[in-house]
């Protein structure tokens, strides 16, 4: 799995923030857009695309969507 | 003799799903009032731990995954008589609509609502279920009273459930079959607490509930004997909110 489509799927949970907003470096909390839904929105599409049930404390203790990107592939590699 | 209308001696009752939760507070509050009971569950270590609670109250406990054909015919072959039945199995999920593939909605039906109708059927069908004898059917106010974002999934296996609670109740009224479902609020069960949801996002929803907390499994228990008692002989097809307020 790779960082830039991974970003890609991430940007897609969200509908009004801008595109070029989402690096790795995103906080993603801190987005106006950012919220509870968007927390379930993110564990069912890391479900959907990567096989890997994350959980919510995984997003709480993510603060970019690198660190995030790090526990998805931590697990997936290790599944 | 006993005059006590809430009680439920004498009274053969099946309780599903009671190796956790709602089902084994179900089971334990049963026997406390004096059921003879028969618990029934997926895996048999946890469901002896339901039986060492009940003692001799526990009439027999009844291995069986009821979302498979062979194990709930063979379930509903093994029952005596039964005075009641409080259908507890099921499952949640957390999943915001646009991910509700047909997959999802699969396997929640599959346990939320094919398993505790196809037993039903079976049960009344057979017989099984006695003249005069209650359902219970543990739903949620997920589905019908509330439509929280990404409770779709679950709450429409709910909902089905519901319905079909309503139309059995006047079906089976030629038998003087009783059924009722339970629509609780959120119930700190094992079933919340698997990390979907934060713990602090469990805490705060929780403040939300004008009752201060969610439920108890003896909190829907208590109102599962009722269904189940004599007292509530002239209710049918209600679905009885226990949520703390939250559906107000």
């Amino acid at each position: 799995m790779n960082i830039k489509e991974f970003i890609d799927n991430f940007a897609d949970q969200f509908d009004d923030t801008d595109r070029a907003v989402f690096t790795s470096e995103t906080k993603f909390k801190q987005l106006d857009e950012w919220s509870s839904l968007t927390a379930l929105s993110i564990i069912a599409m890391v479900d959907d695309e990567y096989d890997v049930i994350i959980k919510g404390n995984d997003i709480i203790n993510s603060e970019t969507i690198q660190d995030l990107f790090e526990v998805v592939k931590n697990l997936s590699d290790n599944a | 003799m006993n005059n006590n209308p809430f009680s439920l001696q004498e009274k053969t009752i099946l309780v599903t799903g009671a190796s956790s939760g709602i089902g084994q507070a179900t089971a334990n509050a049963c026997a406390a009032m004096g059921a003879r009971v028969i618990i029934t569950g997926r895996s048999q270590e946890r469901l002896l731990v339901t039986r060492d609670l009940l003692g001799s109250q526990c009439e027999a406990m009844i291995p069986a995954d009821l979302t498979l054909e062979e194990d709930v015919k063979n379930l509903v072959k093994a029952l005596p008589a039964l005075d009641g039945a409080v259908l507890c199995a099921g499952n949640s999920t957390t999943l915001p609509l646009q991910f509700g593939t047909r997959e999802k909605f699969d396997e929640m039906f599959d346990i939320n609502f094919f398993a505790p109708v196809e037993l039903m059927r079976l049960m009344y069908k057979k017989k099984v279920l006695q003249k005069g004898a209650s359902v219970v059917l543990i739903a949620s106010i997920g589905g019908t009273h509330s439509f929280m974002p990404g409770n779709g999934v679950y709450g429409a296996s709910k909902a089905a459930l519901n319905s079909v609670m309503k139309y059995a109740a006047r079906e089976y009224a030629s038998r003087k079959v009783r059924v009722n479902s339970i629509c609780p609020g959120m119930v700190d069960t094992p079933l919340i607490h698997r990390g979907t949801i934060t713990e602090e996002q469990l805490a705060e929803d929780a403040k939300r509930y004008p009752l201060g907390r969610y439920g108890r499994p003896e909190d829907i228990a208590n109102g599962a004997v009722y269904l189940l008692s004599d007292a509530s002989s002239w209710l049918t097809g209600h679905d009885l909110v226990i949520d703390g307020g939250f559906s107000i």
